[in-house]
């Protein structure tokens, strides 16, 4: 891993700390009596502050899972690391577009 | 390979950190899917909900407190990891990495004792 992707890796981590536990503290409290898309949709529903949280999240794990995954690829995987930086390109890019669209889905429709 | 080559691998922090990357391969994994499955929201709440009752299934429950036990394991893990980078503070590795593990077994325990 090059410096410039291990403090994107760095960087990502520590921006996302504080947002998993948030997200952890969100999954308990939304699964406490069996999880409805209406308890959903009526906490997220055009809601700003929902749609910045999940959107800063979701690209900050876009960045993230993409380094790790090329950094395993290159490790564990016979490809070559420009191959593995192009899957990871493509994993990413597609993490952010379906997470993008998925936090749309729930704060926009 | 030799013993000597995989000596290391008995050593705590190793599977701390094995168990760091596994745990984060796993995420990755996952989250597409979980993403799809949000999108579900997109045509209104039916889709998702037809989906959320397929999540009644006790072994999809099981399923999703491994997940919150992954979640947990890598959070703690990463913290580990950026504090051993950024500050002094190098002692104890092995008890921390340990207590991440066991705080995050209690938290998928805690998980799944509400959802079932």
């Amino acid at each position: 891993m090059n410096v410039r992707l291990y403090i994107w890796q760095r960087a990502t981590a520590t921006l996302m700390a504080p947002l998993v536990l948030g997200h952890i503290a969100v999954i308990f409290y939304a699964t406490r009596q069996g999880l409805t898309a209406a308890d959903i949709l009526a906490r997220t529903q055009g809601s700003v502050l929902w749609a910045s949280y999940y959107g800063i999240f979701v690209a900050a794990v876009s960045i993230h899972a993409a380094i790790g995954v090329r950094n395993i690829l290159s490790e564990w995987s016979p490809l070559p690391d420009h191959g593995a930086g192009l899957f990871a390109l493509l994993f990413g890019a597609a993490l952010a577009l379906l997470g993008f669209y998925a936090v749309a889905a729930v704060v926009l429709v | 390979m030799s013993a000597r080559h995989i000596k290391h691998r008995s050593s705590g922090l190793w599977l701390a950190a094995m168990i760091h990357r596994l745990s984060g391969l796993a995420l990755a994994i996952f989250l597409p899917f979980h993403f799809l499955v949000l999108g579900l929201a997109i045509h209104g709440g039916a889709g998702l909900d037809g989906f959320l009752r397929w999540t009644d299934q006790p072994l999809v429950k099981l399923a999703e407190g491994g997940l919150v036990f992954l979640l947990s394991v890598h959070l703690l893990g990463g913290l580990r990891v950026l504090v051993i980078e950024n500050f002094p503070w190098h002692d104890g590795q092995k008890q921390l990495a340990t207590v991440a593990a066991a705080i995050s077994v209690v938290v998928a325990v805690i998980f799944l004792a509400r959802v079932f």
